[in-house]
C-alpha cells in the first residue's frame, strides 16, 4: 500500500439523487475516500447511504454533483465501464452458474481465457476451494455470502462496494465474516466501502466512518473521534449510549466553560464544545455511562475535588456480568445511564439508594441544544421495523 | 434371535392409542387422489385402450370389427401420410419459433419495463381466449382475403414475389398457402408462449442484472448469460405447450390452408368422420402421440432443463 497513489481516491463532490416523484434520498454531498482504506456509511435505513453507494457503483444516476474515482470522472459511465465492484445485499449469485463460474464471471466478461489459476487463488483466500462445483443454493448463507466477496475481489477493482453485506447472517457468523472481510481487506489493499446501519460493525471494521442521516452526512472520522467527540445529539446517541443534559452557560475559567445544571455546576472543555457559548445561552452536556464513577451519598466526602458532580437515586441496576447498568433517577435528567465495572461491587448501591454520580471534565462533551434531544434513539418500533 | 422375541411386549400397550390416528392420516393422500385418478381412467386410460384396440382391428362398418392383431394397418397408415407427417411438424415447428420470436420481446417488457401497465398487458395477452377459437381463426381469413389491405401492401412491396420464389406462398394470393395456416397457428398459440415465458422471467432477480453490470457484462451479454438461461424453464414449457397442440391442430388447415396444406390432424378427422376407417384413425393417432413423446424428449434431455431450479 503506498500512501502517494490515488488513483483508488473515490471523490463524490456535490453529489445528490433526488427521485422523480420528489423524494431527495442524498442532498448534495462532497465525500473524499482515500486510496486503501476501510470506510463505512453509517445510518438507519432511508438515510440515503445505499443510495450513495449505488451512484458510485453507476447502478443509480445522480441528479446533481460528480463521482471521480482517482482522476477519471465516471458519473455518467454504465456500471460495467467501471472499475468498481459491488457485494450486493443478497449476494445476488447466478443461480444457474456453479461457484467457480460465479467467480470467474467477471474474468471472463473481460476477455480473460485462462481463468483457472486466479479463481483457484480466489477461492483459497476466502477457504471455499472445495466447494468449486457446487451451485450457489448449495451453499450455508455465510458460505454464499464469501462467494459474494471474492467474485468482485477476483477483478481487483479500485474500489470494493459491500452494500450491508453481513444483514442476512446470524449474530456469530456475523462477527467472525467482520473480522475476516477485515483481513482480507488489509492483505489486498484495496478501498473498500461498506454501507451498514450497525453501528458496532462499523466502528469494528472501518478505519473512518461517514454517519448519515437524512440524507446528509452528519460527522465524519476514525470511530474513536466520532464516540469521544460527537457533533451532534443524533451521532452521540446513534453510536452508543449518551447521557445529555440541558445546561446554561455561566461563565468562562480558562480553557473551560462551567454550566450551571440543576443545584450544581458542570465544567466542560471549551474544545469539546460543538456549540456556541455565551454567557445565558443554552448547552447540552453530554457523557457516555461508562465514564461515570458511582459513590454512595454516605462516601460523597471521598470523591476528589475538581470532578463533575451530580446527586440522584438508583432507580434501576441490572447485572450483565462484566458491569452493571445502573439507571439513575437525578434533578437534571430523570433517565441517567451508568455503566460500572463489575470489579468491587459495593453492595449499598441497590435501587433506591441515594447516589453521588461524578467524573472527569475531560471527558464531557457539549452539543448545540437547539437539537432534538432524541435524535439517533433507537426506538422499540424501529429495531422490529 | 432372542432379542427379536422379548422386545415386543414393552411396547405393546402404548401401540394401539397411538397407532388409530395416524392410520386414518396414512390413507388421506389416497382418497385425494381418487377423483383426479378416476377422470383419468374414465377419460383418458379407457379410451387409450379402445383406441389400442381400434388400430388393430380389421372389418367393416357392415360387418363390424374384430381385433385381428392387424399391425399392417401402422405401416399402411404411415407409408400413406408421411407426407402429411412431416408438414405437421414443419409447419408445427415454424409456427413455434415464430411465436418464440414474438412472444420473448413481449414476455421480457411485461416482465421487466412494464411498471403500472403489467396487469393491463397480461390481461390483453389473455383477451383473444374471450372469443372463440374458430371465430378468431375465421377471422384470419378476413386480414387474409386477396383483397384485403395486407396482401395489397405485400404485393405492392413485392414481399408476396419472394415468399412464392420460396413457396409460402402461391401467386399473389396468401390464403390457402402454407403461410396463411403458420400465421394462423402462430396468432393461436401464442399466448401459450408467453404466459409460461413471462412467468419464468418475472421469477428473475433484478439484482442479478445489476450484478451482470457490476462484473463488466455489457447489457446484450447480461442478456445471454444471465437473462436468457435463467429464462429455460419457460422456454422449454412455451415452446412444448405451443408445439405439441399445432402438430395435432386441424382447424387452422382446414380454414385457411388448402388440399396441399393438410396436417395429420385433418387426415384424422377425416378419417373418422368421413370415410369412417376407424383402423386407420386410430393407428395415426398413435403414432402421432409416439412421434410427439419421441421428440418431446429427445429436446428436454437436450435442453436440460432437469438442472434448472
Amino acid at each position: 500500500m503506498t500512501t502517494t497513489d490515488k488513483s483508488g481516491d473515490v471523490r463524490l463532490s456535490g453529489i445528490g439523487k433526488t427521485y422523480a416523484n420528489g423524494f431527495t434520498a442524498v442532498r448534495p454531498l462532497d465525500l473524499t475516500v482515500p486510496q486503501g482504506s476501510f470506510f463505512a456509511l453509517l445510518g438507519a435505513s432511508g438515510c440515503g447511504k445505499t443510495t450513495t453507494l449505488r451512484m458510485i457503483a453507476g447502478l443509480e444516476e445522480p441528479t446533481s454533483g460528480t463521482v471521480h474515482l482517482g482522476d477519471q470522472d465516471v458519473t455518467h459511465l454504465p456500471p460495467y465501464k467501471r472499475p468498481v465492484n459491488t457485494v450486493f445485499q443478497s449476494y445476488a449469485l447466478f443461480p444457474h452458474l456453479d461457484i467457480f463460474e460465479n467467480v470467474a464471471f467477471g474474468l471472463r466478461r473481460r476477455g480473460i481465457k485462462s481463468v483457472k489459476k486466479q479463481v483457484e487463488e480466489m477461492l483459497d483466500l476466502v477457504q471455499l476451494g472445495e466447494q468449486a462445483r457446487k451451485k450457489p443454493h448449495q451453499l450455508s448463507g455465510g458460505q454464499q455470502q464469501r462467494v459474494a466477496v471474492a467474485r468482485a475481489l477476483i477483478n481487483h477493482p479500485k474500489v470494493l462496494l459491500l452494500d450491508e453485506p453481513l444483514g442476512a447472517l446470524d449474530l456469530k457468523l456475523r462477527r467472525q465474516m467482520q473480522l475476516e472481510l477485515k483481513r482480507i481487506q488489509t492483505e489486498v489493499g484495496i478501498t473498500f466501502i461498506h454501507v451498514t446501519h450497525d453501528q458496532e460493525e462499523a466502528m469494528t471494521m472501518a478505519d473512518t466512518v461517514a454517519v448519515m442521516n437524512a440524507g446528509r452526512v452528519e460527522q465524519l472520522g476514525s470511530p474513536t473521534d466520532l464516540y469521544e467527540n460527537p457533533n451532534t445529539t443524533f451521532v452521540a446517541n446513534f453510536l452508543g449510549t449518551s447521557n445529555l443534559i440541558e445546561a446554561e452557560v455561566d461563565s468562562k475559567t480558562g480553557d473551560d466553560i462551567v454550566l450551571k445544571a440543576g443545584g450544581g455546576k458542570l465544567v466542560l472543555p471549551e474544545a469539546r464544545c460543538s456549540a456556541p457559548t455565551k454567557a445565558g445561552g443554552k448547552v447540552l452536556v453530554g457523557i457516555r455511562p461508562e465514564k461515570i464513577s458511582l459513590t454512595h451519598a454516605d462516601d460523597a466526602g471521598e470523591i476528589p475535588e475538581g470532578r463533575n458532580r451530580l446527586t440522584g437515586k438508583i432507580a434501576d441496576a441490572s447485572f450483565i456480568g462484566v458491569s452493571t447498568q445502573y439507571v439513575i433517577d437525578s434533578p437534571v435528567c430523570d433517565e441517567l445511564a451508568v455503566y460500572v465495572q463489575n470489579v468491587e461491587r459495593d453492595g449499598r448501591l441497590v435501587p433506591g439508594a441515594d447516589v453521588v454520580l461524578h467524573w472527569s471534565p475531560a471527558h464531557t462533551f457539549g452539543l448545540d441544544a437547539a437539537q432534538d434531544i432524541d435524535a439517533g434513539v433507537e426506538t422499540v418500533e424501529e429495531e422490529a421495523a | 434371535m432372542s432379542t427379536l422375541t422379548e422386545a415386543p411386549p414393552p411396547l405393546a400397550p402404548a401401540e394401539p392409542a397411538k397407532k388409530s390416528p395416524r392410520k386414518r392420516g396414512r390413507f388421506t393422500p389416497y382418497w385425494l387422489l381418487l377423483p383426479g385418478l378416476l377422470w383419468l381412467v374414465v377419460f383418458f386410460a379407457l379410451p387409450m385402450i379402445y383406441q389400442a384396440s381400434t388400430s388393430v382391428q380389421t372389418g367393416s362398418l357392415e360387418q363390424g370389427y374384430k381385433v385381428t392383431w392387424h399391425f399392417v394397418t401402422y405401416w399402411q397408415a404411415l407409408s400413406e401420410y408421411w407426407p402429411q407427417f412431416l408438414r405437421s411438424v414443419f409447419y408445427a415447428a415454424a409456427a413455434t419459433i415464430l411465436c418464440l420470436l414474438l412472444g420473448y420481446p413481449l414476455a421480457y417488457t411485461i416482465a421487466f419495463r412494464a411498471g403500472r401497465w403489467k396487469n393491463l398487458i397480461m390481461i390483453l395477452v389473455i383477451a383473444p381466449f374471450f372469443t372463440s377459437f374458430l371465430i378468431r381463426t375465421l377471422a384470419w381469413k378476413t386480414i387474409l382475403a386477396d383483397n384485403g389491405p395486407i396482401v395489397h401492401t405485400l404485393n405492392s412491396l413485392h414481399i408476396l414475389d419472394l415468399t412464392s420464389f420460396l413457396g409460402w406462398t402461391a401467386g399473389d394470393r396468401v390464403l390457402a398457402t402454407p403461410l396463411a395456416v403458420v400465421c394462423g397457428l402462430t396468432y393461436n398459440f401464442l399466448p401459450f408462449m408467453i404466459l409460461p415465458l413471462y412467468t419464468s422471467l418475472e421469477r428473475i432477480d433484478g439484482r442479478l442484472h445489476e450484478a451482470a453490470g457490476d462484473l463488466y457484462a455489457k447489457p446484450w451479454t447480461t442478456f445471454r448469460k444471465v437473462t436468457f438461461p435463467l429464462s429455460m424453464p419457460g422456454v422449454v414449457s412455451g415452446t412444448l405447450l405451443t408445439f405439441i397442440p399445432a402438430a395435432g391442430d386441424y382447424v387452422n388447415a382446414e380454414l385457411l390452408g388448402s388440399t396441399d396444406t393438410r396436417m395429420i390432424g385433418n387426415v384424422i378427422q377425416t378419417q373418422f368422420l368421413r370415410i369412417l376407417d376407424y383402423p386407420t384413425a386410430a393407428a395415426l393417432s398413435f403414432i402421432l402421440m409416439a412421434a410427439i413423446l419421441f421428440m418431446v424428449t429427445v429436446y428436454i434431455r437436450r435442453s436440460g432443463t432437469e438442472d434448472l431450479v
